[in-house]
């Protein structure tokens, strides 16, 4: 006998064994959400601990326009429900339709971001940057995580827009754009927090 | 309803229809505007009890977005999406209670006016 003694008793795969292509990309994507739920957890403590300290600066009632955040809030409700609409286009296997409709769910993105970079143009023209007070440094941090969240999904929608128009809704587009859907619609559970807890909660204290 | 049942896949994310889409829509903008209402209003006079309303609504309205946007449900991925979410809850209940917890008192025993006890 010249084979090794080992021969026998070990076991173990070459290759690994098949997997349909991203048949656990949506799970994989959904550990994904979770984890930035954590960051975003962080960031809601951080914000709790130190919402109060106002450092003899302005504080929530003196800063937020909550008209506008309430204008802010619909922008990025209406775009969750217009890519819903997408997706149910997407369903239809109609190309068009999902193209549009992520395109107005893109506008609808683009007027949340840019009411939200005006109302902070307009905190740091008053002097309230992020390093006037610790309110204001996770106020900033927060929000702004939250906001460059929504930039990242802009540029997605817009990337899956081009995707779709060249090589229509196939297998691995349906993929991405469920992928985008559970991303953009966790914004928006993200942003009730930020709606309730910062501003609404801010503006009460 | 007469769309297909998406339910029967067996694993992977179950879809949503128009009609499940605009429920949860409907829902949002009702769950949303009433605590901007009692905020901006001063329709109640206690304080605690509007902040405890408006974060009532804010977690209605989350499982809202989780049943109707996000189509969670037990059977997606033989119940791994769930499990995966319960644990992020706990973890980020954890985080949240126990920061403020613990910073509260921090700030509370750091007071300068209890100073003048101080050896």
């Amino acid at each position: 006998m010249d084979t090794p003694a080992f021969s026998k008793d070990v076991f173990y795969l070459t290759d690994e064994h098949e997997h349909a292509e991203g048949a656990s990309t949506a799970l994989g994507f959904w550990l994904y959400i979770m984890s930035d739920c954590l960051i975003f957890a962080m960031l809601f403590a951080a914000f709790g601990v130190l919402g109060g300290n106002y450092a003899a600066g302005p504080s929530p009632k003196d800063l937020f326009e909550l008209p506008l955040v309430a204008v802010n809030t619909t922008m990025l409700l209406l775009s969750s429900i217009t890519y819903g609409f997408a997706m149910l286009a997407m369903e239809k296997n109609s190309k068009g339709a999902t193209q549009a409709w992520l395109a107005v769910t893109a506008v609808f993105g683009l007027c949340f971001l840019g009411i939200e970079l005006s109302e902070f143009a307009h905190l740091i023209a008053e002097g309230a940057t992020p390093q006037r007070s610790a309110f204001l440094s996770s106020f900033f941090t927060l929000v702004g995580t939250h906001g460059l969240h929504v930039t990242f999904g802009i540029v997605w929608i817009l990337t899956m827009m081009v995707q779709v128009g060249r090589h229509g809704l196939i297998a691995a587009n349906r993929r991405r754009l469920m992928c985008l859907s559970l991303f953009w619609h966790f914004l928006d559970v993200i942003w009730i927090g930020v709606f309730t807890f910062v501003y609404l909660l801010g503006v009460l204290r | 309803m007469s769309a297909p049942d998406h339910a029967e896949h067996g694993h992977g994310a179950s879809h949503g229809t128009l009609k499940s889409y605009l429920t949860g829509f409907a829902l949002s903008v009702v769950l949303t505007a009433i605590p901007f209402w009692l905020v901006m209003g001063h329709v109640l006079d206690s304080k605690l009890a509007t902040s405890l309303t408006v974060m009532a609504f804010a977690a209605v309205q989350v499982v809202v977005h989780m049943v109707y946007f996000l189509h969670l449900d037990s059977k997606s991925e033989n119940g791994w999406t769930m499990l995966a979410l319960i644990f992020t809850l706990i973890l980020v209940v954890i985080v949240l209670s126990g920061s403020l917890w613990v910073m509260y008192h921090l700030n509370a025993n750091m007071m300068p006016g209890d100073m003048s006890q101080m050896p």
